[in-house]
């Protein structure tokens, strides 16, 4: 009798849970729509009367602007792109989230440092930025590479088969562990790289963007392409999909598993050197903290696409770094919310939590493999 | 006076009735002597309490400062520069002077406090110089005040931990709190003037980053400016780990200012100087950096030459420290050959000078009693420091106010042009004040 008043009571709440999670949408979409609105309104003509209830201050923003906007927000979102790839891929052959993947990313970023600043004092820097560039996209590839399989055999493979929570718990341990070896290799302080070629630079018609920022977008989407080639159509991405699909099953058909989950971390580790080496292009410069953040974001962005879900990566990881850029002034300010720009990463987070409010599993859909789907 | 001839006859009683009692007479004998005055002048009427430092043992003082992370440029020279003023200050009365290992304030509250609480666990600790950020001093100024300690900091500069300089004291105000670095007010008022009356721009707008110090030095500069007649045409505040500065510097854009302040700090610092030229309606906007990023790792990025940066007078010239004779030139030898480079940071000499004022502070505040241990009035170094006028220091002549601001404030403005010659850019001053 006890029970079956519990399973009324718990059907009950779960109605009105329903209920609040379908205002939450609401709202949430709401805000959006009459943000957008607002902006809009006010672009078009700031003494209208709904752009002045929105906002009576609003000034809105010239085209040159709200470009600027759009493509800082995409050079960003490609960084997190291609880190989120990191995370979805070894989610995906695992079934772990590696909160250390933030740190190879970093390691890759302070290799560049290094690398480009002895070539800047040998000279190379200067005379053969191409050639110069295209070594330390190398050697950032490879240290984070390293990383990754390094990272894997010590502090992951010992523990494959133990509890979940224990390999995560591991993994934040290995990110601290980076951080601090970073220190005292490195000193603390914040390096930099050298200067630019003017060339890079500059901006470029017809739409008036930085080369930097089209480069980062243009290896970004290479990196992607070479990718998914590589899974889609090589012996080795067909074993990587067949080990995401089922580790037994896959051993038994003459897969080497270990050599699977090797490769698929030092991929996610590529990806996350050329992520580094992007990120020292357009930022210049590199802390021991600077995986963290882009860490958080990037899981983030491959949770927003489908975790385990490669596309999706990408797409969540410029979805965000679009919104956190676009949102403040396109959507907050036009409705009169003051400091919006301290509110950058709540519109990252809270894009996270819209998602997965109305799409759980994600814009392109979860991938999970055999044993979780069971 | 009574009581203590009584006494003087009570132990003289006691030490017959020993002495009947068959020997120890020359027991007695010292008993006799230690109740007679013994205290030499000392500054404090015992209110917060003593410390006494048994013979053979070290006067325990601390250092407080960040010496991690990104902003560890501003606080290794500030722990240095106290390691150095031990050394050359000697030892009071005897006794050597003991800094400890030096404490990390994360520049953070949470970082602050927790270094505050180990701080005054010790009850042998009389002062420390730190923090280096104001927002760990807000979180330690308290716990220090609570436990009769003193902390002189090298580097807070927020209005908050002293005063409005107008004798209204800050929220975070708290006795025995003393600083050699500049009130905010000084600074914020000084680049106000610099822009307004130097450059002439007359529309300007200003980041903080929302820590008390950028916040507060933002808000002030923002008064002052206004109070001139200039117009603030953005005031906006980002996240410290941000990147992507193009969404704030969008918001400022749609102001069209002439000028921009950005008292932050680094690597924040370095995305504004990098990113502001590139954004659309910012192409020719002055940019002037605070003193926060008045340090090497900033000022030898590319993006950091041609801005103004704002900081404390560095010109210390022939300025001699009455304490230890040394001036800027002898402090730098000696900081090379014992850590191997030069300072990064701006503050080594406030530094200096805060630890030098407080072993001073200590010295007057304590004498030597009959056990041979040093005994130190906690409130006599709060005395001392609060009638501090005319000190000479590296800095140049620190006169303490009521709520602890000591610093010989001047503020410079330099312009740099070379990032290859830190030296010719620290030189190229082109305002001062007052």
């Amino acid at each position: 009798m006890t029970l079956g008043i519990r399973r009324r009571g718990a059907s009950r709440s779960r109605t009105r849970i329903d209920w609040f999670l379908t205002g939450l949408r609401v709202v949430a979409l709401g805000v959006i729509v009459i943000g957008l609105a607002a902006f809009i309104a006010q672009q078009v003509n700031s003494d209208n009367p709904f752009a002045r209830w929105a906002n009576p201050d609003a000034t809105g923003l010239t085209g040159a602007q709200i470009q600027g906007l759009v493509v800082a927000g995409l050079s960003q979102g490609a960084m997190y792109g291609l880190i989120a790839l990191g995370y979805s891929m070894v989610y995906g052959v695992l079934g772990f989230i590696n909160f250390a993947h933030g740190e190879v990313f970093m390691v890759g970023a302070m290799t560049g440092m290094i690398a480009s600043n002895k070539l800047a004092d040998a000279g190379a820097w200067e005379s053969n930025f191409i050639g110069s560039l295209v070594l330390i996209v190398l050697l950032a590839t490879i240290a984070s590479t390293a990383t990754a399989v390094v990272m894997e055999r010590v502090a992951y493979r010992p523990l494959r088969g133990s509890p979940f929570l224990v390999a995560l718990i591991t993994s934040i341990g290995v990110s601290f562990f980076i951080q601090n070896v970073s220190v005292v290799l490195l000193g603390p302080g914040a390096k930099a790289y050298p200067g630019l070629p003017e060339w890079l630079t500059a901006k470029y018609t017809p739409l008036d963007i930085q080369g930097t920022r089209i480069l980062v977008i243009a290896v970004a989407a290479l990196s992607m392409a070479l990718l998914w080639f590589m899974v889609e159509r090589t012996r080795m991405g067909r074993s990587m999909r067949a080990v995401a699909e089922d580790k037994e099953i896959a051993a038994l058909m003459g897969i080497n598993v270990d050599r699977t989950i090797v490769t698929t971390f030092a991929v996610g580790g590529a990806m996350a050197g050329v992520a580094g080496i992007l990120w020292g292009l357009l930022f210049r410069s590199v802390v021991h903290t600077t995986g963290f953040l882009p860490g958080i974001k990037a899981f983030s962005a491959a949770v927003v696409g489908g975790i385990g879900n490669m596309g999706g990566a990408m797409a969540g990881g410029l979805t965000l770094g679009t919104a956190e850029a676009v949102g403040p002034l396109m959507i907050l300010e036009p409705l009169g919310v003051s400091g919006v720009s301290q509110l950058r990463d709540a519109v990252a987070f809270a894009v996270l939590i819209l998602v997965l409010l109305i799409r759980p599993s994600g814009l392109f859909g979860e991938r999970l493999s055999a044993q979780d789907r069971a | 006076m009574s009581g203590r001839l009584a006494f003087s006859g009570a132990a003289i009683a006691f030490a017959l009735l020993a002495a009947g009692c068959g020997g120890g007479s020359e027991d007695a004998e010292p008993a006799v002597t230690a109740s007679a005055p013994a205290q030499p002048d000392h500054t404090g009427d015992g209110s917060l309490g003593t410390v006494e430092v048994p013979a053979g043992e070290a006067v325990q003082i601390r250092s407080l400062n960040a010496i991690s992370a990104d902003v560890a440029a501003l606080g290794i020279p500030n722990q240095r520069g106290v390691e150095l003023a031990i050394a050359d200050y000697g030892a009071i009365r005897g006794f050597d002077v003991d800094m400890g290992t030096g404490l990390d304030d994360l520049c953070s509250a949470d970082g602050g406090q927790a270094a505050a609480q180990t701080i005054v666990a010790d009850d042998q600790v009389i002062g420390v110089i730190g923090t280096s950020c104001s927002g760990a001093a807000v979180a330690a100024s308290p716990l220090i005040s609570a436990a009769g300690m003193v902390m002189i900091s090298p580097s807070n500069t927020s209005p908050s931990l002293t005063s409005d300089l107008a004798g209204t004291p800050g929220e975070s105000y708290h006795p025995g709190y003393y600083r050699t670095s500049q009130n905010d007010l000084i600074q914020g008022e000084a680049v106000a003037r610099f822009v307004y009356e130097d450059l002439g721009l007359t529309t300007a707008a200003t980041i903080h980053d929302g820590d008390p110090y950028t916040q507060g030095l933002a808000q002030s500069f923002s008064d002052s400016y206004q109070s001139l007649g200039g117009q603030i045409v953005g005031f906006a505040g980002i996240n410290k780990e941000d990147t992507d500065m193009v969404p704030v510097l969008t918001e400022f854009a749609a102001g069209a200012p002439q000028a921009l302040f950005f008292p932050i700090f680094q690597p924040a610092g370095d995305f504004i100087a990098d990113q502001a030229p590139e954004v659309p309606g910012l192409e020719n906007t002055v940019l002037v950096a605070g003193a926060a990023l008045l340090v090497d790792s900033f000022m030898q990025l590319p993006q950091s030459e041609g801005l103004y940066i704002t900081g404390p007078d560095l010109r210390y010239g022939a300025n001699t420290n009455q304490s230890t004779g040394k001036d800027a030139e002898a402090f730098l030898t000696a900081y090379e050959a014992t850590y191997g480079s030069p300072p990064e940071g701006a503050y080594w000499a406030h530094s200096y000078d805060a630890a030098t004022l407080l072993l001073d502070a200590i010295k007057a505040a304590s004498w030597i009693n009959d056990d041979g241990a040093l005994v130190i009035d906690r409130a006599g170094v709060r005395q001392h420091l609060d009638g501090v006028t005319g000190y000479q220091g590296i800095t140049g002549t620190l006169t303490c106010d009521d709520f602890g601001d000591c610093s010989a404030a001047r503020l410079t403005v330099i312009r740099h042009d070379d990032k290859d010659d830190l030296d010719a850019s620290k030189s190229n001053i082109v305002f001062q004040y007052p």
